[in-house]
């Protein structure tokens, strides 16, 4: 599997997406800065990173989902690619229209960092595929903005279509319905406020998200 | 010429910072606030010589690509000679 990882001015979590796919595919992903219009060949999935892409002005994700690399990413969606969008990232996919919804301030209006209960919802994408339907895992969660809103027709479509991919134990930020992570049609990409990346090997507290990632790995190795 | 674009949440879509400085409010006795919305104005400054139609036509096409995400906020605009 080949992966890349794009970096924002302002993305801090790039170096742990890619530390995570390093240890878990072996290889180095490639870096791919957000000024580029040249997309690397041969990349199967690609991790858009948390952070404070430019500072989060106008709004979380505005100016990233503006940036010179979106068309290429928008057309390597379009061509059947993998795409994880964390955190920031997953305010930038929904910025870009490649996720519907948004992601609001939290209702608490507070910044939350902890671990959070996720139960894996009933899909059939390949980010789940390593993952038991209706288990729970635990990834930790650090925003200020992961209330995930969209209107009534959309949630209802998401969840008809089995398009919700994690769900939160216990709701930290107001989304609706309980979502923390969404998938595209294709179910080829998914965006999720949580941190899978942050939850690999155990130094950090958790592993649960390490089976994410090996999820992607299998099922481009079998395809 | 300047555009001056108001961008709001839509009715409906929770604003916690509404919620928390009317809260606030109430707290210091300002018992007649019943609500409060926050929104963001933004000032441009447009080169001379524009039509008023096509100026408006330019920023609206700003609003939707990029000063407001249409799935929750909405976006008025005002023109005014500089």
């Amino acid at each position: 599997m080949k992966a890349g990882v794009i970096i924002f001015p302002g993305s801090n979590c790039d170096r742990d997406a890619i530390t995570a796919l390093k240890d878990i595919t072996g290889q180095d992903p490639v870096q791919i800065w957000h000024k580029t219009t040249e997309w690397p060949k041969g990349l199967d999935f690609v991790v858009v990173p948390g952070g404070f892409s430019y500072g989060d002005y106008l709004r979380c994700g505005a100016m990233a989902g503006n940036s010179p690399i979106i068309p290429e990413l928008k057309a390597f969606a379009n061509s059947g690619g993998h795409i994880l969008g964390i955190c920031n990232g997953f305010q930038i996919l929904t910025e870009t229209g490649l996720l519907p919804g948004a992601l609001l301030r939290n209702a608490g209006l507070n910044f939350v960092c902890r671990n959070e209960r996720l139960i894996v919802s009933p899909n059939s994408s390949a980010f789940t595929s390593e993952y038991q339907s209706g288990s729970e895992i635990i990834v930790p969660v650090a925003h200020h903005d992961g209330n995930f809103f969209a209107d009534d027709a959309t949630l209802d479509m998401l969840e008809g279509d089995g398009r919700v991919a994690f769900r939160y134990a216990d709701n930290p930020n107001g989304s609706a319905r309980d979502i923390a992570g969404i998938l595209s049609e294709n179910r080829r990409v998914l965006g999720m406020m949580p941190h899978p990346e942050r939850a690999i090997g155990g130094h950090e507290g958790g592993s649960d998200g390490r089976a994410m990632f090996a999820g992607v790995m299998n099922a481009l190795a079998t395809a | 010429m300047k555009a001056i674009v108001y961008v709001e949440l839509k009715n409906g879509v929770l604003d916690p910072q509404g919620k928390a400085v009317s809260e606030t409010l109430s707290r210091l006795g300002f018992d007649e606030v019943k609500s409060a919305r926050i929104g963001k104005r933004i000032e441009l400054e447009l080169e001379d010589g524009l039509a008023k139609d096509a100026a408006e036509a330019r920023v609206k096409e700003m609003c939707e690509s990029l000063l407001a995400n249409t799935v929750i906020e909405r976006y008025q605009i005002e023109l005014a000679d500089a």
